[in-house]
């Protein structure tokens, strides 16, 4: 298999696809509609509950992104590691972690998946084999190399997936990562999720190289630019550096063109852009509208559709009530878990 | 005049070498630049060069001598014109160190390893994690710590070392000799120079399940990597409530070594022991080397193993077991006394057990505990002797501000206040950068005679 071609850089407005990716089944378009819905209505919640007080401290959401983790994730096989930073549930829901578990995570209730002691940027589960959960920008990069270090090691055929942003792509551990990477030629793959602000800082501003996909090019890593929006290119370009990993051949960097809608945090006012821009993405490239309208072009019924929602909303409304009726996690808990 | 050739040192720590072969005969024409000459510690070999033209006119160490001392005439240059009658006229050295000592040819089968001078052994209490009648053997600490990674190693596919030079080249400071020949590429693993890379890159090889050792060249580099040790190592058991921890060793020489200045001389044993998630280990005889370092990499949780550089060529007695573990978080007194408790851990165990015996001639008995493991600290011990002795003095490389000292001073006030005769006395490093010179390093680090004088004012003398 030979290196991926790096496409023109673009910016995901002005995004044309040098060919539309490879056409999804109708079950995966509606697999990745179901998907990218629960992240979405589960981070409207999240928002909504943070604005009530019940979510306290950082709450970052990933409205605008879904379809990054929603494409990655189809594919990906079971056992397949994944590793993030603070911008992390939609992760977890695409790797299977529970609505209910994430949701009480985030109100610092017992039942969440760190028995409240984590909060949203701490989240892990080994049976879904999702790794965090990062607060620190960029630690995930290194720790990502370390889980493929691990499946090379054992001579398994498992891929890590560590996805980190534009404004993390300028960290020097990434490099020195990086470097390792391909110097033992470690299945792992890179994901940068470009939504071109770092906090308030857009790319422009920050990056001297703005394509992404080339920030391997000294390490010898092949890298391409991918349409974030699209769940279709998202998936297509995850099937070829997935299989690149399998085959031995070393990481691969995939630069995720994508938006985010909502602030950095819920404390962002989102001075830095304007109300237009964000609009016109939301108009004119929503991953979850992309499919919801290649699904009713090709008559799929509203009535369908709307089932979809109504499931979605059903878990996430349960993940909010269970949330804030499940029991703070016991005064005895503090001194728990410092060392096992 | 002829000139002599002394001895040379190979590193800053070092203070006898094994002159192992002469690559010139008597008689032979010198060049500058010409090697003369291999010597070699028990970290690395080296060839030595003239640096004066003439014929080499006497050789004074044979070839195969052990424990050569740093700065021993090891022969003589005749310049042009002069004869062997010149030989006599060679100047004595300024300063000679300690003579060679009586130089039995090294046996050339073995490791190119010399007996280097023991570490104090004023040990009056026997140590009770060594069964009675144990066969004991005298290693060096390098060899105690290589032999318990080997040990690990062959009992756990899972375990594995990274770091930089630790495969190819043996170790930076030889400690991982042997390795890569008995394990391979694949467990004995040179990184690039990469601090802060690697030390992620074993964290997450550990949250997956392996059982990683991340040697340090030295702690001072390991600061580059601290996020990772702390933020990810320490934290993720708790953040993740229980479920995802990190098995995983950092381990490497901390503190002062010799004459290596500020950056390469800090001491981080206060700054790791203050994180709640780490455990951290900092002995000073070789069988706790040894014992200690098994236990870390068999503990799951993340331990900082902190050597000393200047301890690695010291030998000691390590107790010749099949499996010998030393528990993690128990303090041992090394020398029963009643009158003032002297309490410290890795390299302060040397001015400790010295001051010790100072204070014995002046009728001073005092007790001195070797803490081994500093985070979790076994108060009990402290507190159990400062009750007994009534007095306690704390010996520290490091600074004394937010120092182990202060902790441990902090602990004997809250649990033995009553008990105290006098208020408990600090001995320290300097608070000051480490300085280059020598006579300002001395300075800088504490001595034998403040341990003694600390000591005598805690006890009114």
């Amino acid at each position: 298999m030979a290196a991926p071609k790096k496409a023109a850089a673009s910016s995901p407005q002005d995004k044309t696809n040098g060919g539309s990716p490879p056409e999804f089944t109708r079950e995966q378009e509606l697999k990745a509609l179901r998907d990218m819905l629960l992240i979405r209505r589960f981070e409207e919640k999240a928002g909504q509950l943070y604005g009530m007080g019940a979510i306290g401290g950082f709450c970052h959401l990933y409205i605008g992104q879904e379809a990054v983790v929603v494409g990655m994730q189809m594919a990906l096989k079971q056992g397949d590691q994944v590793i993030t930073g603070y911008r992390d549930h939609g992760h977890m829901l695409a790797t299977g972690m529970e609505a209910n578990g994430v949701m009480a995570e985030l109100t610092g209730r017992r039942g969440g998946y760190s028995k409240g002691k984590g909060g949203s940027m701490h989240m892990f589960s080994k049976e879904k084999h999702f790794y965090g959960g990062h607060g620190i920008v960029a630690a995930q990069v290194s720790l990502g190399t370390g889980l493929a270090f691990a499946n090379n090691y054992r001579g398994n055929d498992n891929v890590s997936v560590a996805y980190f942003g534009d404004g993390a792509a300028n960290q020097g551990q990434v490099y020195e990562s990086f470097n390792m990477a391909e110097l033992w030629k470690l299945p792992v793959i890179y994901v940068i999720e470009n939504n071109r602000y770092a906090m308030g800082t857009s790319v422009s501003r920050a990056s001297a190289q703005q394509d992404f996909s080339k920030r391997g090019a000294s390490f010898n890593i092949p890298g391409q630019q991918v349409d974030g929006m699209d769940v279709r290119a998202v998936k297509a370009a995850g099937d070829e550096a997935v299989a690149w990993c399998r085959a031995g051949k070393g990481p691969m960097i995939l630069e995720m063109q994508t938006y985010r809608y909502r602030g950095h945090s819920m404390s962002d006012p989102a001075k830095y852009r304007t109300r237009e821009e964000v609009e016109k993405v939301r108009h004119d490239q929503d991953p979850i509208e992309q499919v919801r309208n290649r699904l009713l072009a090709a008559k799929v019924s509203e009535q369908d559709l709307k089932a979809i929602d109504a499931e979605v909303r059903d878990i996430v409304n349960a993940s909010a009530d269970f949330a804030q009726h499940d029991p703070e996690p016991d005064a005895a808990e503090l001194w728990t878990d410092i060392y096992r | 005049m002829p000139i002599q050739v002394l001895m040379p040192a190979l590193s800053p720590t070092m203070e006898k070498g094994n002159l192992a072969k002469w690559l010139k005969k008597e008689g032979e024409t010198i060049k500058s630049g010409d090697v003369i000459a291999e010597i070699e510690t028990d970290k690395a070999t080296m060839e030595v060069e003239a640096t004066d033209e003439g014929t080499l006119g006497k050789i004074l160490i044979p070839e195969g001598t052990a424990d050569v001392a740093v700065n021993t005439p090891i022969a003589t240059i005749l310049a042009d014109g002069e004869t062997a009658a010149d030989l006599a006229k060679a100047p004595a050295p300024a300063k000679q160190e300690k003579a060679a000592e009586s130089a039995p040819p090294a046996a050339k089968a073995e490791a190119p390893v010399p007996k280097a001078a023991p570490a104090p052994q004023a040990v009056a209490e026997p140590d009770p994690e060594v069964p009675a009648g144990t066969e004991m053997i005298t290693q060096t600490i390098r060899e105690a710590l290589r032999d318990a990674m080997a040990e690990e190693m062959r009992r756990d596919a899972d375990v594995f070392v990274m770091g930089e030079e630790v495969a190819e080249y043996q170790g930076a400071y030889k400690v991982t000799q042997g390795l890569l020949q008995e394990f391979g590429a694949k467990r004995v693993i040179d990184t690039p120079i990469t601090e802060h890379g690697f030390a992620g890159v074993g964290v997450g090889a550990a949250m997956a399940g392996l059982k990683p050792i991340v040697e340090f060249m030295t702690f001072n580099f390991a600061m580059q990597a601290m996020d990772q040790i702390i933020n990810s190592a320490a934290k993720t058991l708790y953040m993740s409530g229980g479920q995802m921890g990190c098995s995983i060793v950092f381990r490497g020489p901390n503190g002062a070594a010799a004459r290596v200045a500020a950056q390469h001389s800090q001491d981080y044993s206060a700054w790791y022991s203050s994180v709640p998630g780490l455990k951290v280990v900092a002995p000073f005889s070789a069988a706790d080397y040894k014992g200690l370092l098994k236990a870390a990499i068999r503990d799951p949780n993340p331990v900082i193993f902190l050597e000393n550089e200047v301890l690695y060529g010291h030998t000691g007695e390590v107790p010749k077991l099949d499996d010998f573990v030393i528990p993690i978080g128990k303090a041992r007194i090394v020398r029963a006394g009643s009158h003032v408790s002297i309490i410290s851990w890795s390299n302060g165990m040397t001015y400790a057990l010295k001051a010790a015996d100072e204070l014995a001639k002046d009728g001073i008995e005092a007790e001195v505990i070797d803490l081994r493991t500093l985070r979790p600290m076994d108060t009990e011990t402290i507190i159990n002797s400062v009750k007994k002795t009534g007095r306690a003095v704390t010996v520290e490389e490091g600074w004394a501000q937010s120092g182990v000292g202060a902790e441990i001073a902090a602990r004997i006030m809250e649990n033995a206040f009553d008990y105290l005769d006098a208020p408990v006395a600090r001995v320290s490093g300097k608070d000051v950068p480490m300085p280059y010179a020598a006579n300002l390093e001395k300075l800088a680090l504490p001595t034998v005679a403040e341990v003694v004088e600390a000591a005598k004012a805690v006890c009114y003398r």
